[in-house]
């Protein structure tokens, strides 16, 4: 079994499982807002949305699925083409800078959508 | 050091391919269904950036919503908007085929062609429709 720190669960399975859940969480929120958008917003009408409790637990975990879900896909790109065998002992370093580069972007958006859609 | 020297000689000499060169081949329609459901994955991780921000400024006040209308208005961000729209539908169409094949349905060569197929073809529809509602 291959093994990696960088995994975002305890194994494949795990991330892959969360991959899957996390994509439908994503899936259900975009549609819902196309939804809303599509049908006509007024800015009244928008913000009491986003201010109802139900709303804002939607959107944190359309916030939380993201982070999971963009951690665990941007490691599957990574892992696959900035490796050891294709650039040599320096693909590992590089791959894990960047995966800290990537995990820094995401939490970014983590607390920058808790602001918006909690402060 | 010695089994690295060693390597290194064998490396200059050994000038057999390590891969298939993919670029040289002819590719199933599921191969390109698949790198583009990476390419839009990859496209999305900055283009949600741009998603937060909008709604950042839409739900900041009443002028910050008018201003954002105001701003996608210009072609530009017509452009970007429709793109992110692109990569967001592409990518969803093509995530839903993955969940379809993952609870047993079409694991097969003929199966992964004709999900490829109807995912090419429900993107392609929905992404005119988001171009036709942005312009
Ligand atoms: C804006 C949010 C999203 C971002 C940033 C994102 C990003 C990514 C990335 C980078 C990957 C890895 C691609 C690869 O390894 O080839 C991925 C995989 C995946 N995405 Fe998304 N995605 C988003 C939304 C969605 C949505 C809405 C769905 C809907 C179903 C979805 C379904 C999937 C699935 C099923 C996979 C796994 C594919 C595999 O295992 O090969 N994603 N995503």
């Amino acid at each position: 079994m291959v093994k990696s720190v960088t995994n975002f669960g305890r194994n494949g399975l795990s991330d892959f499982l969360i991959q899957r859940i996390t994509s439908v969480v994503l899936l259900a929120y975009f549609a819902f807002v196309a939804y809303i958008v599509l049908n006509g917003v007024t800015y009244p009408e928008w913000r009491e949305l986003f201010s109802a409790t139900w709303m804002r637990i939607f959107s944190v975990a359309a916030l939380l699925s993201l982070i999971f879900h963009g951690w665990i896909g941007m490691w599957g790109v990574l892992s696959d083409y900035v490796t050891e065998r294709l650039m040599g002992p320096k693909g590992n370093v590089l791959r894990f800078l960047l995966q800290l580069l990537f995990g820094a972007a995401l939490f970014i958006y983590l607390i920058w959508g808790l602001q918006i859609v909690w402060g | 050091m010695c089994l690295r020297a060693f390597r290194g000689t064998l490396l200059v000499k050994d000038t057999r391919p390590v891969n298939l060169d993919i670029g040289t081949m002819k590719l199933p329609i599921t191969a390109y269904a698949s790198i583009l459901h990476r390419i839009s994955g990859v496209f999305l991780f900055i283009a949600i950036g741009l998603m937060i921000y909008a709604l950042d400024s839409s739900l900041s006040s009443q002028a910050d919503f008018d201003s954002l209308a105001g701003m996608l208005g210009s072609p530009v961000a017509k452009l970007v908007l429709w793109a992110v729209l692109a990569g967001l539908i592409y990518h969803s169409v093509a995530g839903v085929k993955h969940l379809v094949m993952d609870m047993g349905y079409g694991e097969t060569y003929e199966g992964g062609v004709l999900g490829s197929r109807i995912t090419f073809a429900v993107s392609a529809i929905l992404i005119a429709l988001a171009g036709v509602w942005v312009w």
